[in-house]
């Protein structure tokens, strides 16, 4: 069946948006354009293939996306395609994990000052405060100087910090080891001036 | 000579032909069949053969609950026995469309219960059930066995208490992740002290506490337990005492799997395990960790069926498992396993047939963890007896798909989710159009296949062109134009399912399937370019569809934001909610 002829009246008639005479063709490409927007290869993360992507309707079209800081991305309803039971269900798991868990034996995220992503660490597969620092060094390419109880981490840009269980930030390395695998809820690698604040307020 | 001797014959009793079996002896034949698409068949053959057919069924499977109505069912069917059921669209799960769509059962069972008073078993999913309906069907069949509920809504447990009350021959009571007001865990209480008839009961996804002492009575009473899937509630040291009640089961749901035991409840535990010599499917295990998995290292020896999506295990722990199930079919984890796991996988499970990767965290933009295509590739490498996939990735490659495909031709159902939306290959930022070409020119056996990533048409080009054994096809975030859809509904003759979103097809692609869509059973767009005016002259020109239009109240503009096609011997709904227009 041949629908051109009813095709073209529909278009005739249809109530659009848009100036008249704008043509089929122009429309289509710039619509394509915009939903296949290439990633910005640019700002993707220092690891692993990174999930930066343009909201689905941003951008002009135009390829020269790398320099564009990604906007804000959207969350696009129902998608990725999982079912609401099984979303809620992990999400619980996480929330409640972080707390209920004896062990701590949880991811646990990790930010720093300036970084647009955060990461997330595996602390039980850390055995001690060096291998959790140089650990961290790496993953963010920065230094933290040399600690020192009195006076925290010296002659260093950033300082690695976390918030314990109480909600309190602290200067990494403060308490035993296994304490603070237990206590440890987040981190936060802050800029060295910033951290100054901590931990010599006791 | 043909003619006189009809002439001899008495009239209208066929029967008496010598030719044709007695309609008793074609019956009980027929009885026999249970495949449906047999029984279809045979229903085609001659008049005869649809009546006997048609006395003969006892189970029928309606795909798609608006494509016929319970009248004209129990007219063709008398004597059905258990009924299933699918309503909403499968998008439905993923809340694009709005409550209250419809697809109530409460119509139907009114109807079953004048049509079929001894109906057995009810199968739904994704139909909406009120507690009223339950209440109803609990007192309205003597018989009633069966009982399964997946994606369903509607309901809260009070529905389920009217269910362990009043059917006093239950066998199977299944509530599969659905959207269940979970008031409180009473209804386990309510099966009466004499009822000894359960043998499958799952509330794995109920999170309400239930009374342990009812539920440790009602599984030591019921000696014909084969199938139990308990919630997060019950502890280990409960579900030792239940496994000590029932170690003949088959299916086992853990609840919570992780607990501070002594060394003698330890040990108990694990004797209990050691005791259920015949569990093939395994699942719950709710923050299962490192210290308590060794307690079923032993029961796994004859496991077929691992359902660890609910456990955030890491890749060595379930490496560890894994060495325990060498004779796993199906695994179901989450991407916390990462590739490591995978790797185990591929490793430990030379027989794995089916492997569901889901995404732990899939909504945490920030994070990059989870599975690859190093992964994949190593799962596809150990196991060439794979041929059903369900992979949640952050990235993925051409050339990883075609590995795999190569690895393992005999793919049936293909469903790879790069959970963002166009993203590209992300070595060669070129299209993903290639991996699925490697995935419909090598498996020929294809039928179900999801697609992700950034693609073109050309994707939906190889699908026509290759994917002779298609039936169902999810697209979302793809394709350039009307061309590639067409292609699709040009291409694959089998297509029964076809669901999209977020891409740009438009009304010549929807027309072009003008004749296609009455040998499937539905089609689904939403977010694509079809207009109102589309809509209507599908309507228009094919009168046994019913073309339906979602629009959220109050908007009028041309866009048909999401339409829904299927074939229907029951005419347009009758049920509509004010968002449905019926054209």
């Amino acid at each position: 069946m041949n629908f051109e002829g009813e095709l073209m009246n529909l278009k005739d008639t249809e109530l659009r948006l848009g100036l008249p005479g704008r043509d089929e063709e122009q429309e289509k490409r710039s619509c394509s354009v915009v939903k296949s927007n290439k990633r910005c290869r640019h700002e993707s993360s220092e690891e692993e293939g990174s999930s930066v992507t343009e909201k689905n309707n941003a951008g002009d079209g135009s390829d020269d996306q790398d320099n564009v800081p990604p906007p804000a991305k959207a969350q696009v309803v129902g998608w990725p395609p999982i079912r609401s039971y099984r979303k809620n269900c992990v999400q619980q798991q996480n929330n409640k994990g972080c707390q209920e868990r004896s062990d701590g034996a949880e991811y646990v995220k990790v930010s720093m000052d300036g970084a647009p992503y955060l990461r997330k660490i595996h602390l039980r597969v850390y055995n001690c405060y060096p291998q959790l620092l140089e650990a961290l060094q790496n993953m963010f390419k920065c230094t933290f100087g040399e600690y020192s109880e009195r006076e925290g981490y010296n002659g260093s840009e950033y300082a690695p910090t976390y918030q314990d269980k109480d909600g309190d930030w602290m200067l990494v390395g403060d308490v035993p080891w296994n304490m603070f695998i237990s206590s440890c809820k987040r981190l936060r690698i802050m800029k060295g001036s910033d951290a100054k604040g901590l931990g010599g307020c006791l | 000579m043909e003619c006189k001797r009809k002439k001899e014959w008495p009239e209208s009793n066929d029967s008496n032909r010598p030719t044709t079996f007695p309609d008793e002896v074609l019956e009980r034949v027929l009885s026999l069949l249970k495949s449906h698409k047999d029984r279809s068949s045979v229903s085609l053959v001659c008049k005869d053969w649809y009546n006997a057919e048609r006395w003969s069924r006892s189970h029928v499977f309606i795909g798609n609950c608006y494509s016929v109505s319970p009248e004209i069912l129990t007219r063709r069917f008398p004597n059905i026995r258990s009924v299933t059921l699918k309503g909403k669209p499968r998008f439905s799960d993923f809340n694009l469309v709005p409550p209250n769509w419809g697809a109530d059962i409460h119509s139907w069972l009114l109807v079953f219960a004048k049509k079929y008073p001894l109906l057995q078993e009810l199968k739904l999913k994704r139909m909406t059930v009120t507690d009223e309906s339950f209440e109803f069907l609990s007192l309205s069949f003597p018989n009633f066995k069966v009982l399964s509920l997946l994606s369903c809504d509607g309901f809260s447990t009070d529905g389920l208490a009217a269910i362990a009350t009043n059917c006093k021959n239950l066998t199977e009571l299944d509530i599969q992740e659905n959207g269940i007001d979970d008031k409180n865990g009473n209804w386990l209480s309510c099966f009466p002290e004499s009822f000894t008839s359960l043998e499958v009961l799952n509330f794995a996804n109920l999170h309400s506490d239930v009374n342990f002492d009812a539920l440790e009575r009602l599984v030591s009473r019921c000696k014909s337990f084969k199938t139990l899937k308990v919630n997060k509630s019950i502890t280990l040291e409960q579900l030792q005492r239940l496994l000590v009640h029932a170690p003949q089961l088959v299916e086992l749901g853990t609840g919570i799997f992780s607990q501070e035991l002594t060394a003698q409840q330890y040990s108990e535990l694990e004797t209990a395990f050691n005791n259920c010599k015949n569990i093939h499917t395994l699942s719950g295990l709710w923050t299962a960790t490192a210290q308590f998995l060794p307690v079923l290292y032993r029961a796994c020896a004859n496991l077929t069926f691992l359902n660890l999506s609910y456990s955030t295990l890491d890749g060595d722990d379930l490496a560890k498992l894994l060495v325990h199930c060498p004779n796993l079919r199906r695994l179901w984890v989450l991407d916390t396993v990462e590739d490591k796991g995978l790797e185990a996988v591929g490793s430990y499970c030379p027989l794995l047939e089916e492997l569901r990767v889901f995404p732990a965290d899939p909504y945490d933009q920030d994070v990059v963890h989870g599975v690859t295509e190093a992964g994949f590739i190593a799962v596809s490498g150990g196991c060439p007896r794979l041929h059903y996939v369900l992979y949640f990735c952050h990235q993925m490659t051409n050339a990883a798909v075609a590995t795999v495909v190569q690895n393992c031709p005999d793919f049936t159902h293909f469903r790879l989710c790069i959970m963002n939306p166009h993203q590209p290959d992300y070595l060669t930022d070129e299209p993903m159009d290639e991996a699925f070409g490697a995935v419909v020119k090598t498996c020929t056996k294809l039928q179900r296949l999801a697609v992700s990533g950034l693609l073109t048409d050309l994707t939906f080009e190889y699908i026509g062109k290759y994917a002779k054994n298609l039936e169902t096809l999810s697209v979302a975030f793809a394709g350039n134009s009307d061309w590639g859809m067409q292609c699709v509904l040009e291409g694959c003759p089998k297509l029964r399912k076809l669901e999209i979103r977020d891409s740009p097809f438009g009304n010549a692609a929807l027309l072009s399937g003008l004749e296609k869509y009455e040998s499937m059973r539905s089609l689904w767009m939403s977010d694509c370019n079809v207009t109102m005016n589309g809509a209507r002259l599908l309507a228009k020109e094919m009168p046994r569809l019913n073309v339906e239009v979602i629009k959220e109240e109050g908007i009028n503009n041309s866009k048909a934001d999401k339409i829904y096609v299927y074939r229907s011997v029951a005419g347009p709904r009758r049920d509509a909610p004010p968002f449905v227009f019926t054209l």
